[in-house]
């Protein structure tokens, strides 16, 4: 976990700034903003519906903004040309709430798709070096050769995680990563998550609303509440306060 | 009142729709040449589609063959012209009944593959993975699967008329005692470059019309898994009106310029 006595300014590595998001009259993102400094590890907190996942996928450029501005490793995002933006989301590991493996390929497939699209930055003769080291990251090695739909969930999402982290992003983006998972395996998850975060020195951005989750790997916590930062602060501050919408979250702690 | 507001409301969803399949068959013209040329992929798709529609190609062109001459040849026959069912049959099966009818088999076969194929990786999220891994996926999922329908309707046609022709053979030669020599001498002297050339080049229109029709409606499959149903679906009924409606232009453009 970081030290949060030696963060500046300059530690940010992601920015949003008023960000507005809206679908036809329903206005799902209002003036939201963030900033996710260097090796921190960011839990969003909001209901279903709350715009978390909306927020997520315009930090990535699959979802245009209205207004507002998003700023990653100090690049606005909103003016990156696309080939641009390709290169800057080498650097952004989304891991999906659904796991999102392709299914018509084998995990080794999987895991070589992403590598054979950036040649230009990986060796390409290093490309099963690199495989074996991710999948042995997530301890999945005796799976390369399946399919995704012979896999379970929980190893699914540790596919999901090993084909995200094999282009060795500075930033890792969780959305809903224990979702849909037994409590066994979203803690198996929640710790491979951190031994990723030391491992790699990443800073992640975490949506879930899996309180155990939150309670186990955050350093920092918004709650996102009407499509706005409602409340901030650790687990520990948030999870005491009296308000009745931020005790709703924490009720089944 | 509430006729006139549902024929606003599905006249504005068919406009918007043809609106849409526009700007979607621009972009594939658009990326089509960008790099990377993704020729593997292409290759993959063309062996999948050509390779799995082939035996239904067989079998579609073979009976049509058969059925074609089955139920001429009496007419024939009363009018003393069995001598002409080669050329008959031929022209018939070579200008239009074959490229058609195997075309709405393949808007069938592969149309509601990609629809679904396409449909349930937009709902399960990879396609937003494949973006998100620095990957254009209309340029890798799009642009070659609507290449490989319009590399490969072409090759099936062609595949399923000879097939057809030789279904139309056996009849004659059961019935007629009409010799393979013969039976294919009389083909091909009936046949003529106007014949063949637009028939052809109507092909690779129609497989573009379901390649692009099957990747538009799983491309932007909305609503969960029954969304992949009704994308599936949809590429199916749209496709084949379309085929009918390029069919129409191509005999309409061919008339002018071979006067058939």
């Amino acid at each position: 976990m970081m030290d949060k006595k030696h963060i500046t300014e300059r530690d940010i590595v992601l920015e949003i700034k008023d960000l507005q998001k809206s679908f036809g009259d329903n206005h799902v993102i209002n003036g939201f903003n963030l900033k996710l400094y260097q090796g921190e590890n960011l839990v969003i907190m909001g209901k279903s519906g709350s715009g978390k996942s909306v927020m997520i996928k315009c930090l990535v450029g699959l979802m245009e903004l209205d207004s507002g501005s998003i700023s990653v490793m100090d690049k606005d995002i909103t003016n990156l040309d696309q080939r641009a933006l390709d290169i800057l989301r080498a650097d952004i590991g989304f891991l999906f709430q659904g796991s999102a493996l392709y299914d018509s390929m084998t995990v080794r497939e999987n895991l070589e798709f992403p590598l054979r699209r950036h040649s230009d930055r990986f060796d390409e003769t290093n490309t099963e070096a690199m495989v074996m080291e991710a999948l042995e990251s997530v301890g999945l090695i005796h799976a390369i050769d399946l399919m995704p739909s012979e896999l379970s969930g929980g190893m699914q999402k540790r596919v999901a995680l090993a084909r995200t982290l094999i282009l060795k992003p500075k930033i890792m983006l969780y959305d809903e990563p224990t979702s849909g998972l037994d409590p066994i395996t979203s803690k198996e998850i929640i710790m491979l998550m951190q031994e990723i975060q030391k491992k790699y020195g990443t800073s992640s951005l975490i949506i879930t609303h899996d309180v155990d989750c939150a309670r186990v790997i955050s350093d920092r916590m918004i709650l996102l509440i009407d499509g706005t930062n409602y409340a901030e602060g650790s687990f520990a501050d948030l999870s005491k306060r009296e308000d009745p919408k931020i005790k709703a979250f924490f009720k089944n702690k | 009142m509430h006729i006139f507001t549902n024929i606003k409301s599905a006249s504005k969803s068919f406009f918007t729709e043809i609106g849409e399949l526009s700007f979607f068959t621009v972009r594939f013209f658009k990326d089509v040449l960008k790099r990377p040329l993704e020729l593997k992929e292409l290759g993959r798709q063309c062996y999948n589609m050509g390779n799995r529609s082939l035996f239904l190609v067989c079998i579609t062109g073979f009976i049509i063959g058969l059925v074609i001459t089955l139920q001429t040849r009496p007419t024939l026959m009363e009018f003393g012209a069995a001598s002409w069912m080669p050329s008959m049959v031929s022209i018939s099966i070579v200008r239009e009944i074959g490229p058609i009818i195997i075309a709405l088999v393949c808007a069938g076969r592969i149309g509601s593959s990609i629809g679904a194929e396409l449909g349930s990786m937009r709902v399960t999220e990879q396609i937003d993975a494949m973006e998100v891994s620095g990957t254009n996926p209309f340029k890798y999922l799009v642009v070659t699967r609507v290449l490989a329908v319009t590399l490969m309707l072409p090759l099936l046609v062609i595949i399923g008329d000879a097939i057809a022709l030789y279904g139309s053979f056996l009849i004659e030669n059961s019935k007629g005692n009409v010799s393979f020599t013969l039976y294919f001498n009389q083909v091909f002297n009936a046949l003529e470059f106007a014949d063949i050339i637009p028939a052809t080049i109507k092909t690779f229109f129609f497989g573009l019309a379901i390649g692009i029709v099957g990747c538009y409606k799983g491309y932007y499959c909305k609503k969960g898994t029954a969304g992949v149903g009704k994308a599936a679906n949809s590429a199916v009924v749209v496709a084949s009106l379309l085929l009918f409606v390029i069919d129409f232009i191509a005999v309409f453009v061919t008339d002018i310029f071979f006067d058939l």
